[in-house]
């Protein structure tokens, strides 16, 4: 009747609302029926209005695709803490050791939220910002704040093989 | 003596002190896109600031507020920077 | 003894943190000398500085309805404010502000 991610985004959203609204609570006994009746009203509009807007049909292999995501975000939890202390340390110096530059590079990724994750990744980590990306040819338009940390991203390439490697394509970089 | 309101007092008045040294660049910035950018950060910093407020009056709605907050702020930054990238918001 | 706990010693310690680094952002965004480079004290100093903050607020809760909110809280400033630099930058590119290089004056 119904396609099966419809029904996901459906839960998805009334757990939501749940959660917010603290209208079932199973360890005191409490049910608020009024406003559960209300959240599932209010899940099915949303989930009828912006349903073409989250399937898009290109998906496949999505449970493996999202736990190699909730194993790469540590990783990136452990960068983003260390990029701050370098950036507190370039801001707070008396002398401020900067030499800024915009870089340019490709890289093989071409579905959506591959490059969505990719350009977020760079605007979190040590010394570079995403400035512009074309999905053609996954090029990247990248401002980097010092040589270091410009040197990283197009040296080393371990931020793109560790997105193709979540996201399921080839290599990483030219 | 020393209790957990103190703290959420000292956060408070240490984030408004923030906000004020922000304020700085958003009048004085040369060009609209340092004033852009400074009122961004206080539209964030002001999140933070009203979880503190509700911490310290005792009340949990105040983060109901911060969330939707959050939200009219992201929106109103996007649009900002798209009215500013191509002089119109819809080409109807 | 002092009325607070081993947690709230760890939730003081990450608000700490937190506000240490929202100063440094606040500072960065008076100090450094061009438009570009003030978009990368306040995108990556900001956006850490509050997460460690409401970190250090959902430690201090506990279990209950409140830190779940202050999770999503976490979760969408996690998501939104590098989309928002990203944003303001690329108006900036596109219509001709130019970087600043390294001996040139402040802007």
């Amino acid at each position: 009747m119904m396609k099966r991610s419809t029904v996901a985004i459906f839960i998805v959203m009334f757990v939501f609302w749940v959660l917010l609204s603290a209208c079932i609570k199973p360890l005191q006994g409490h049910y608020d029926h009024i406003r559960i009746v209300v959240g599932i009203i209010c899940a099915a509009i949303a989930t009828s209005v912006s349903r073409d807007l989250l399937i898009t049909g290109k998906e496949d292999m999505t449970l493996r695709k999202t736990l190699r995501l909730l194993l790469y975000i540590p990783w990136e939890l452990w960068q983003i803490v260390l990029a701050n202390f370098d950036v507190a340390y370039r801001v707070l110096h008396p002398k401020m050791p900067i030499d800024p530059r915009i870089i340019e590079f490709d890289t093989t990724l071409r579905s959506d939220f591959a490059l969505t994750t990719l350009a977020n990744s760079i605007t979190l980590t040590p010394g570079t910002i995403t400035i512009d990306v074309e999905p053609e040819r996954g090029r990247f338009l990248v401002h980097a704040i010092a040589s270091k940390a410009a040197d990283a991203l197009l040296v080393d390439q371990t931020m793109q093989k560790k997105v193709a490697h979540v996201y399921m394509e080839e290599g990483g970089g030219e | 003596m020393f209790e957990m309101v103190d703290v959420f007092l000292v956060v408070g008045v240490s984030i408004a002190f923030t906000i004020l040294m922000c304020l700085y660049r958003a009048v004085r910035g040369p060009g609209v896109f340092n004033q852009v950018a400074a009122v961004n950060v206080i539209g964030t910093k002001v999140i933070v600031l009203l979880v503190a407020i509700g911490y310290i009056f005792e009340r949990p709605m105040f983060v109901d507020i911060a969330l939707l907050y959050a939200g009219l702020n992201f929106v109103g930054t996007l649009v900002m920077a798209k009215y500013l990238e191509r002089g119109e918001i819809c080409s109807a | 003894m002092l009325g607070i706990g081993v947690i709230d010693i760890i939730s003081i310690i990450f608000m700490a943190g937190g506000i240490f680094f929202m100063v440094t952002g606040a500072v960065g965004l008076l100090r450094l000398p061009d438009f570009y480079t003030r978009l990368h004290a306040t995108g990556k100093c900001d956006t850490l500085g509050e997460v460690l903050l409401i970190a250090g607020c959902m430690i201090f809760q506990g279990w209950s309805f409140v830190s779940v909110k202050l999770f999503f809280l976490i979760f969408f400033i996690f998501m939104a404010n590098p989309v928002g630099t990203h944003a303001i930058m690329k108006a900036a590119y596109y219509t001709g502000l130019k970087p600043w290089k390294k001996g040139e004056e402040r802007r």
